[in-house]
């Protein structure tokens, strides 16, 4: 049953991935897509672990951990480069 | 509002603690040489790096501090709930709006918190303080900040700022005792 | 039974998840999009941890909570890329719609 429920989570994530696409390019502002960016750093987290359930192995957790900070100090960086034009004063 | 730790030697605790826990955390044991080193780089990092940092006010009633915690966990998992019901309903009836907060809280470490907790609760996402700059001058009567944020579906005014000022604000004014 | 505990969970984190990226994409407005990710996205992806960390926990047989700091960093960082991302619109001036209240409530940033 379990591997039946890893695959129907691995849909729903890949779809809202595939939402998350459309509104990087569609959105009509440079924040919308930061955004669209931020939120699909966060999902691409939730793929890998379900990766590593679905192998069974927790190797991959490094991998998500790495890029939960390498995406929010990226998502910052960003923000304060439309903010400011310069990220380090 | 107290900045000095009563010790020397532990000019941080909360960093300290958190530090401990989260070596134990990454390596996921709790054998005696892990511990060891968690104590370790719990003590040294804050002294190595407590003279760059600007002194932060510290927590002064720490089980009030829990039970807030507990209580904006569970704040946050309605919160959850009642997001998604209002997005996935039709967004015609929704009817957004920016309100403005009057903060008794003059120092900006319990302003970021309570910001962050406006954030991850019911409906609401905290856009800006003003005025942004902290003007603090010693001796002088701190101006009056004002927190901006932006409610998904603004009912009444009212008594939103009075559910933020009651139920997050006087926790954190009784916390750090400012 | 923990087979039934990870699959509920598995669940709820998913579909909170895809309500998150719904509302990214449904609503009319940039501060009213932001709502989706930041909220439902956290709570989502804590379930979803707590899946893992319950799964590698019992086919193990070694207790594994380090699945807790991706939720405990992920928390604590939410709201600050929020914070950001409003900040950085507001100073673009992004239109809201119209029937949003209070707009006069923005001040000209700095």
């Amino acid at each position: 049953m379990l591997d039946t429920v890893i695959l129907i989570v691995f849909a729903m994530i890949g779809l809202s991935l595939l939402l998350n696409v459309w509104r990087l390019l569609v959105g009509p502002s440079v924040p919308d897509r930061i955004l669209a960016l931020d939120t699909m750093y966060i999902n691409s987290i939730a793929l890998i672990i379900l990766y590593g359930m679905n192998m069974g192995t927790e190797l991959y957790f490094e991998a998500a951990l790495l890029i939960a900070m390498l995406g929010f100090v990226s998502t910052v960086a960003v923000c304060k480069y439309l903010l400011r034009g310069d990220i380090i004063e | 509002m107290r900045l000095e730790t009563r010790f020397k030697w532990l000019p941080t605790p909360i960093t300290s603690t958190l530090l401990f826990l989260v070596w134990l955390l990454l390596n996921n044991s709790v054998s005696t040489g892990h511990i060891v080193l968690a104590l370790i780089l719990a003590i040294t990092i804050p002294l190595i790096t407590s003279p760059f940092r600007t002194k932060q006010p510290l927590i002064i009633k720490p089980v009030l501090a829990i039970r807030h915690l507990m209580l904006v966990l569970y704040d946050i998992i309605t919160a959850n709930v009642q997001v998604a019901i209002l997005i996935l309903g039709p967004t015609k009836k929704l009817t957004p709006g920016f309100v403005k907060v009057p903060l008794d809280l003059t120092h900006s470490m319990p302003i970021t918190i309570l910001a962050s907790t406006v954030s991850l609760t019911p409906g609401t996402v905290s856009a800006e303080v003003y005025p942004w700059r902290e003007c603090f001058v010693e001796g002088q009567k701190p101006q009056q900040r004002y927190l901006l944020i932006h409610v998904l579906n603004l009912t009444d005014e009212q008594e939103l700022i009075k559910t933020i000022k009651q139920r997050y604000e006087a926790p954190l004014k009784e916390i750090f005792q400012c | 039974m923990t087979e039934w505990i990870i699959s509920i969970l598995l669940l709820i984190g998913g579909s909170f998840v895809l309500i998150g990226s719904i509302g990214l994409v449904k609503m009319p407005d940039y501060f009213m999009r932001l709502h989706g990710p930041t909220k439902a996205t956290t709570l989502g992806m804590a379930s979803l941890l707590t899946a893992a960390m319950v799964f590698f926990s019992t086919s193990q047989d070694a207790l594994s909570v380090k699945e807790i700091l991706i939720s405990i960093f992920l928390l604590l960082t939410a709201p600050i890329s929020a914070y950001m991302m409003i900040k950085s619109a507001i100073h673009h001036k992004l239109d809201s719609i119209e029937r949003t209240q209070g707009k006069d409530n923005i001040e000209d940033d700095v």
